[in-house]
């Protein structure tokens, strides 16, 4: 059914909807309305779980785990500092191969602090084991939880999923999303059954260390099952468009980068903008695409090679800053096309750090300093504020 | 001849024997008498620490029931995930989660985590296994250190007596939450312990059991008086065996005090106050803390 819901709304819903058994949360930090709307679709009795009311981010993902451990599907969701407190659970949760799915809102980290939308808390756990999907929007943040849940249950994959959707932009945005239905989110994502549960009847024991003998094969099988995973977000994608009629790409997607001589890649929200300002300036006869990473982790290194090989120029916008680097996606897309047949140049503007807005302008400015050969700015930056270096 | 009883481990039991624990760890034989009267339909969660370590290197474990260790802090979140499992599974009635943690892991770093689970009252049976120190990774300094311990990270010195604060009463900081039932108990008194531990597992909600548990190469005594340690703790009234229901204090076990020399002097950790006259001034310092105990509870009446 279509309703005009915020994105908040929207995503406590279709958890529910995926029925899990066990939801926990902290409430700040900053946090959501996701865990508030969850607490009242818990207290309506509309959805039958255990709504744990932790004490911190730490608790609430460790929670997730006794809980997936446990044998049931679990669900939390966090933002910014929080995630950085659950970032030594996250870790130890993909290590441990557990099926979960957390939504990541994105918002900046302190100092100083902020509670607006960038990319650099989720981007922070990168190297965590967790696949990680960005959203465009409110629909697609929606869809990607069924099919999360999906991709962690596989057990192709047995890694956790993150999915990733911006602070504000999407989750305090009113949008028309298609809300499916309990029988259509079943026949999909069936009841939850582990194959490995913490059972009396089973015993078996989940967690025990490794020596240097055994514990580089374990990191290798996580980093190789990562990888391969790749195979089935594609698949539940695919799946996902044959039983809901939606598709918006399943590792990345492309926006009109048909013979494009500069492409845009960028995560999240701001493919709107971008895909809007593309289609102004391939008016005004200029060949820009877009490309979408939606999926981060397991990285698409393949298919940014056969989207991007052909371009004259590619503009990775990134809402994050690796301090002290040279970005973290454009470093990855720079690696992905090294020693590639056709490799062009690929330019690494950050903005959007923050809640800074990011409109037509900001992207002018880009094509402007990428076609005057800058290779790694700051773009929409305000020179006035700064303090002499 | 006298008869002798023969002895068979079950395959059954929780815990079981051929762990890499070391000679004379009173945790080991603690934890033997907590599985033994738990059972086999529990499920555990273990924080990181000596028990972890010494019980599950990969590929091997020695626990005989469901176990599960996450991290070091986060033992009491993770049960509190075990029991919600549990509860939505419909199982928790036939089932009894209980989670293991050291003293580090339960009154420093886990503290937070812990008083969440007991504030949140999930039907969890929580052992601390208090041997005063971080023994695991060498003997540092925990908030359960002893006033006038030497450990790696409060070492005695020309200038310092070693730990300079007392034990942090987490006991008492528990039974202020007002959960159903709180106890101190000792490894060495086997049926003191194991009649806590029947008694915690018999009740519905957060229990709690600090559990002293002497630790040869911690503590630098002679392996084969671990038992006796753990004795001479309680009896001097350093280690008082208190029991509280919902907060109030329902129960001591009695004692003919010794003096607390008795307890300090057989442990390296304690040799550097016989040594000098300031030392000797740790221990009368010491006594004091004793004899506080033994008044606050009536140990001796």
């Amino acid at each position: 059914m279509r309703r005009m819901i915020e994105g908040s709304r929207a995503v406590a819903e279709v958890v529910g909807l995926c029925r899990p058994g066990v939801i926990s949360a902290y409430p700040i930090t900053p946090q959501t309305h996701i865990v508030e709307e969850l607490s009242q679709l818990v207290a309506d009795g509309d959805i039958e779980a255990e709504y744990v009311r932790v004490e911190s981010e730490h608790s609430a993902a460790s929670v997730c785990l006794g809980a997936v451990a446990g044998g049931v599907r679990a669900y939390s969701a966090t933002t910014s500092q929080g995630l950085m407190l659950m970032a030594e659970v996250l870790y130890n949760i993909a290590g441990m191969r557990l099926p979960l799915v957390i939504t990541g809102v994105n918002r900046a980290l302190s100092a100083p602090l902020s509670i607006w939308n960038d990319q650099q808390d989720t981007l922070a756990l990168r190297d965590s084991g967790w696949l990680q999907l960005y959203a465009e929007d409110n629909q697609e943040a929606l869809d990607m939880h069924v099919q999360a849940y999906k991709i962690t249950e596989d057990d192709r994959v047995l890694l956790p999923v993150l999915v990733c959707m911006d602070g504000f932009i999407l989750t305090h945005t009113y949008e028309t999303v298609d809300m499916p239905t309990q029988e259509e989110v079943d026949a999909f994502l069936p009841l939850y059954e582990p194959l490995y549960e913490l059972d009396p009847k089973d015993p078996y024991t989940l967690g025990a260390f490794a020596g240097p003998e055994m514990y580089e094969e374990m990191r290798y099988e996580i980093q190789r099952d990562a990888l391969a995973s790749k195979a089935v977000v594609k698949e539940v994608a695919k799946d996902f468009q044959a039983a809901f009629g939606r598709w918006m790409g399943d590792v990345i997607e492309t926006y009109r980068c048909e013979e494009a001589e500069t492409i845009y890649v960028a995560m999240g929200s701001v493919i709107g903008t971008l895909k809007d300002w593309a289609d102004l300036r391939r008016e005004q006869g200029e060949k820009i695409g877009v490309l979408k990473v939606r999926c981060y982790r397991p990285f698409p290194q393949e298919e940014l090679r056969e989207a991007l090989g052909g371009a004259k120029r590619v503009v990775v916008l990134e809402k994050a800053v690796s301090v002290g680097g040279y970005g973290i996606l454009p470093a990855e897309i720079r690696a992905a096309l090294y020693g590639q047949p056709k490799t062009p140049p690929v330019h690494a503007a950050v903005t959007g750090l923050g809640g800074r807005d990011i409109t037509f302008e900001t992207f002018d400015e880009m094509q402007e300093r990428a076609q005057a050969g800058e290779m790694d700015f700051f773009a929409g930056l305000r020179t006035e504020l700064l303090e002499a270096s | 001849m006298p008869a002798t009883k023969e002895f068979t481990y079950e395959v059954e039991r929780g815990f079981l024997p051929g762990h890499r624990a070391c000679a004379g760890c009173g945790q080991a034989a603690a934890v033997r008498l907590v599985m033994d009267v738990a059972g086999t339909e529990v499920v555990v969660a273990n924080a990181t620490g000596c028990l972890e370590v010494f019980s599950t290197p990969h590929p091997e474990s020695a626990w005989g029931v469901p176990w599960v260790h996450s991290l070091f802090e986060n033992v009491s979140a993770v049960a509190s995930g075990l029991e919600a499992a549990l509860k939505h599974k419909g199982k928790l009635e036939g089932t009894r989660v209980l989670a293991f943690g050291g003293d580090g892991a339960t009154l420093d770093i886990g503290f937070g985590s812990l008083s969440g689970m007991l504030e949140r009252g999930h039907d969890v049976a929580y052992f601390c296994m208090d041997n005063e120190a971080y023994m695991n990774t060498g003997v540092q300094r925990s908030g359960s250190t002893p006033f006038g311990a030497s450990t790696t990270t409060s070492p005695a010195g020309r200038k310092s007596f070693g730990e300079d604060r007392p034990k942090k009463d987490l006991p008492a900081i528990v039974a202020a939450h007002g959960v159903p039932y709180v106890a101190t108990a000792s490894m060495s008194i086997f049926a003191d312990l194991r009649r806590k531990t029947k008694k915690a597992l018999g009740v519905r909600g957060p229990k709690y059991v600090q559990v002293h548990v002497p630790c040869p190469p911690g503590w630098g005594y002679d392996e084969k008086i671990t038992v006796d340690m753990g004795k001479l703790a309680v009896d001097c009234g350093l280690y008082p065996l208190v029991e509280w229901e919902n907060g109030e204090v329902v129960r001591v076990r009695k004692i003919k005090p010794i003096p607390v020399e008795e307890y300090l002097k057989p442990q390296r950790r304690f040799r550097h106050l016989f040594r000098s006259e300031a030392g000797k001034a740790h221990i009368a310092k010491i006594q004091e803390m004793a004899d506080a105990n033994i008044k606050k509870y009536g140990l001796a009446d």
